[in-house]
């Protein structure tokens, strides 16, 4: 973990980080202990914005999945879900979340209270399906809010189009029916100016984590997207639409612009710049990180950082005037920018890799994760027909360690810098 | 005559080869993995050594390969086996643009540039479908010697469909075909059949682009060339030194950096 600096802001986002996530999850034991409810949500399409206005605790058992698999302690979680009847082929997320239910909301970060409601969107088809667990667990609503996606590659609309206003109204019907049933499951009013100050914390959020993610073109790196990048994440979804989330990106902000000025990487021989695509192995979190690092690369960018940050990541802002409608207007956005991310990512790669000045790509297919994992290896070779770039595709898992097989991992990712180290001699030979 | 060697330190064998700086081999060993990897290293030097005549400090530099790599302990530097394939099997022929190693647990389909770079690799993943394992398991389903399985195999006519893709339970697929009278040569062209279906599919993954060279211990077998062969649609090539070929390139590597120690380095002004 990077050291805070004399100067204070030199690894502070880490820290803060850190901090903010015990908060969170001092919170959370809190609502478990006094018997209240949580909203349950996913990273695509959260409504946090909403959600928060109603007082009710946020939990995102995503990211409390992936907490066990980064303590080391999923395989616990897992083999206790599929005792108790459920497929070793189905996610990982799901399972690890089925044996926390079945602990009474026990995790190593602390307890989470129990569903009151489930919100969440048709991004990922395995939301569905999980939420119906909770629902025969506790027989509490769930609403799927069913956000249209982008019809191809290529065919985001935007608003203003006809086809993005009609979709959006479609969206906006859902939200006005969602608002009454949070009033019944919280037991208090709807207030459009809570969810207006929401609304513009989220907006500050947004417009941080955007020049963050441009930070990241300098050179030498001044964040990690694969390490770093994952506790930025988890601020920007558990904290999303609060004065806390708002304020930490603007502090990331200053210390990446810092950083920036005075030339202070990740790495201090950034000799290969990377992006990662797909969900991190979270079992050997440090680790899968290690293994590019000493090699001296580095990742700059990555799809996850667009489609697991709530839809931050595009600079989308709120027009508060009209709250309800411009959150639906996010919400289709957003969400639409998760799914093109993991469905049509081509485009998006091959800009991302001129804007960041990439040495390479590397693809990282999760077996329990099929949503994000099928079709990279089609994608790949789509890229790789239209830019002579160098791409590494590796497998393993973001939670089963049984999948995760370090010596072969490893074997490919060096074959994968002897062939960047190669390419560049030979770079400099024709140079020369 | 300064030489070079590499140490391809493999799941099943360890294999050995020295060069010299005119890239001929001198020498070359084979010794079985076993339990301790850093003595099997050890020991294919140390006999590769004794087969060229040669002692240990004429040979510069060493470069390690293989997944035990890490433990051959008095190599200069490391080296992956997927590049040292590519750069072996470019230097025994130079046309070559497609590798496939078959080695003792993995099958690797390596797509190189004209100089001997990696373009593009896939590998069997977390199974041993499609490598020299899986004929392994026939060999002792059906109790013949690995050397002979190919020869059986080509004296097939009407081979049987191998369908699983896990080696652990071909096992069980040979006995079955064996149980229904089916004749022994026909299983085996089978196997292979299956094993260069599997291989095929790993190199479509990189992109087929002749030449096409077949490397590693299985390349020995001249039932799985054939078939091969006919499952690519192109003859492939094969070298004498197929199994040492990771060896090979190993010890090319070595010699590249003999041979950048005695370029002076340039002062500019």
């Amino acid at each position: 973990m990077a050291q805070t600096t004399a100067d204070g802001i030199v690894g502070r986002g880490n820290t803060d980080g850190a901090r903010l996530f015990r908060e969170w999850f001092a919170g959370l034991t809190r609502a478990a202990e006094e018997g209240r409810g949580g909203a349950y949500v996913f990273v695509m399409g959260s409504l946090a914005e909403l959600l928060r206005t109603f007082d009710l605790p946020i939990v995102f058992p995503e990211i409390n999945s992936l907490q066990t698999a980064v303590r080391r302690v999923a395989h616990e979680y897992l083999n206790e879900a599929e005792d108790f009847g459920y497929s070793p082929d189905i996610c990982g997320y799901v399972k690890a979340d089925v044996a926390t239910q079945l602990r009474g909301g026990e995790l190593p970060m602390g307890r989470i209270p129990q569903p009151a409601i489930a919100v969440y969107t048709n991004a990922c088809n395995t939301y569905i399906k999980w939420a119906e667990i909770w629902e025969r667990m506790y027989d509490v609503p769930i609403v799927t809010l069913d956000v249209p996606g982008t019809r191809a590659a290529g065919t985001q609309t935007w608003p203003g189009d006809p086809d993005f206003e009609n979709d959006r109204r479609y969206v906006q019907a859902q939200l006005e029916e969602l608002i009454p049933l949070l009033e019944r499951v919280a037991g208090i009013a709807f207030d459009i100016d809570r969810l207006r100050e929401s609304m513009h914390q989220a907006n500050a959020m947004t417009r941080a984590w955007k020049r963050v993610l441009e930070l990241n073109r300098s050179r030498p790196s001044v964040f990690n997207a694969l390490s770093d990048g994952t506790i930025f994440l988890g601020v920007a979804n558990g904290f999303r639409g609060s004065v806390e989330g708002a304020r930490y990106f603007e502090e990331l902000v200053e210390e990446m612009e810092y950083k920036s000025a005075h030339g202070i990487g990740t790495l201090t021989d950034e000799r290969y710049r990377l992006i990662f695509v797909g969900v991190p192995c979270y079992p050997i979190f440090r680790r899968f990180s290690e293994l590019f690092t000493e090699l001296g690369g580095t990742f700059v960018s990555s799809t996850y950082l667009h489609f697991a940050s709530g839809g931050t990541s595009l600079g989308f802002e709120y027009d508060l005037e009209r709250p309800i409608e411009s959150l639906a207007e996010g919400m289709l956005i957003s969400v639409r920018d998760a799914m093109d991310n993991m469905f049509f990512q081509t485009d998006m790669l091959l800009e991302m890799a001129e804007t960041y000045a990439v040495d390479g790509i590397v693809y990282h297919p999760i077996k329990s994760c099929r949503t994000v994992s099928t079709g990279l290896a089609d994608n790949r070779r789509a890229l790789m027909a239209r830019r002579d770039i160098p791409s590494l595709f590796i497998e393993s898992d973001m939670m089963d360690r049984r999948v995760v097989s370090e010596a072969q991992l490893k074997n490919r990712i060096d074959a994968f810098f002897e062939g960047l180290a190669a390419r560049r001699q030979q770079a400099a030979i024709r140079d020369t | 005559m300064a030489y070079a060697a590499g140490v391809d330190v493999g799941s099943t064998q360890t294999k050995a080869v020295i060069i010299d700086e005119g890239r001929t081999i001198v020498a070359r060993s084979l010794t079985m993995t076993g339990a301790n990897v850093i003595r099997a290293a050890e020991q294919a030097f140390a006999e590769a050594l004794t087969a060229g005549d040669l002692r240990e400090e004429e040979v510069e530099y060493v470069v390690g390969t293989g997944y035990g790599r890490y433990k051959v302990t008095f190599g200069n530097t490391q080296v992956t086996e997927i590049s040292c394939h590519g750069r072996g099997a470019v230097h025994m022929f130079p046309g070559t643009r497609t590798v496939v190693d078959m080695g003792g647990q993995d099958t690797k389909a390596i797509r190189v540039s004209p100089s001997g770079e990696i373009v593009d690799f896939c590998m069997n993943d977390k199974c041993a479908a499609g490598t020299g394992r899986f004929l392994g398991a026939a060999s002792s389903a059906l109790d013949i010697p690995l050397d002979e399985l190919g020869p059986t195999a080509l004296r097939g006519e009407r081979p049987v469909k191998i369908s699983t893709t896990c080696t652990v339970f071909a096992e069980s697929e040979v006995l079955s075909w064996l149980g229904k009278g089916k004749k022994i040569e026909d299983i085996l062209l089978g196997v292979h059949q299956s094993i260069a279906a599997r291989s095929t599919g790993l190199l479509r993954r990189v992109g087929i682009e002749e030449e096409v060279t077949f490397t590693g211990g299985v390349a020995r077998n001249h039932a799985m060339i054939e078939t091969l062969n006919r499952s690519l649609g192109v003859p492939v090539n094969v070298s004498e030194e197929s199994h040492y070929m990771g060896a090979l390139g190993a010890a090319l590597f070595a010699l590249d950096h003999i041979l950048a120690a005695r370029i002076p380095a340039r002062h500019d002004a």
